[in-house]
């Protein structure tokens, strides 16, 4: 098999990308996408920590399940705030919902 | 690294992920960013198959890439704004800064680059090749593990709750307010 460190240092470059996206996009919905993207990274570290180190334990792979379940609760309760927003405001633009001055 | 075709698909599924990411950040239309994230997660979904995880590579199938990546489609399409121009912010300098300076942290401490250039105590070297075989019925005590009382079965239980006030929150979240109840279809009709 591959070393351990190239799906360490793809996960790497999947994180650095979700933040940036969440750093940088304008829609809100792109926000979330770029989490989901996050999330993945961090799944890819789990399962290929289980993998080179325990297999015979399931932790791992129950670790990531339930960052699955986390990730869908997540996304349904983003997307209806955004729904939201959106009806209220016209917007999804994350710099128009600017109700909460610094 | 010697070139085998495990590397080789490896390389393959990396570079749909990675290629698949970049694209959801910095593509226009909103659409086909969530087009790119459905290609970036079954590369995700090739990568959880070749750690020999074949449950979590069908449930990234069904659930991310047949049920969030949906769902994602579904807020877009109800939120015309799908071509924001421009589609970054005016911070999107300081956002590469930081992903760069991330991103080259991370791998300076996860590959052994910086112990090969005789850099010592600064990164774990994860150089671990050969792990001993994955059990073959795995799946089968994976799915043992969340239903039995001395593993995981409150977690399993506790997320099913979360699941379900997720959903009922959400349902609540979108219902039209009311007193706008005459208002609200006609906007959902037209968009």
């Amino acid at each position: 098999m591959v070393p351990l460190w190239m799906y360490l240092l793809v996960a790497a470059g999947l994180f650095s990308i979700g933040m940036y996206g969440v750093l940088a996009r304008r829609n809100a919905i792109a926000i979330l996408m770029s989490i989901e993207l996050m999330l993945n990274a961090a799944n890819i570290n789990l399962v290929a920590f289980w993998r080179y180190n325990q297999p015979a334990h399931v932790s791992g792979q129950v670790f990531a399940a339930f960052v699955f379940v986390v990730a869908a609760a997540e996304v349904a309760v983003g997307l209806a705030l955004i729904i939201n927003i959106y009806r209220q405001r016209r917007s999804v633009v994350a710099d128009d919902v600017d109700l909460l001055k610094w | 690294m010697e070139l085998t075709v495990e590397s080789l698909v490896f390389l393959l599924f990396s570079l749909i992920t990675l290629g698949g990411a970049l694209m959801v950040v910095t593509t226009r239309n909103l659409f086909h960013a969530a087009l790119f994230l459905m290609l970036s997660l079954f590369g995700v979904a090739g990568l959880f198959a070749l750690l020999t995880a074949p449950f979590l590579a069908g449930i990234q199938v069904v659930v991310y890439i047949g049920a969030i990546a949906i769902l994602i489609i579904f807020a877009i399409m109800l939120t015309p704004q799908v071509t924001a121009v421009p589609p970054t912010n005016s911070q999107w300098i300081a956002g590469v800064v930081v992903a760069v300076v991330l991103f080259a942290l991370l791998a300076t401490i996860v590959t052994p680059l910086l112990s090969e250039l005789g850099v010592e105590g600064w990164g774990a070297v994860f150089t671990e090749k050969n792990p001993p075989p994955v059990p073959a019925d795995s799946i089968a005590r994976l799915g043992e593990a969340f239903v039995d009382p001395q593993a995981y079965m409150l977690p399993f239980e506790v997320a099913s709750v979360l699941l379900m006030a997720a959903l009922v929150g959400a349902v609540m979240l979108v219902r039209p307010a009311r007193g706008a109840e005459d208002e609200a279809p006609q906007t959902g009709a037209q968009e």
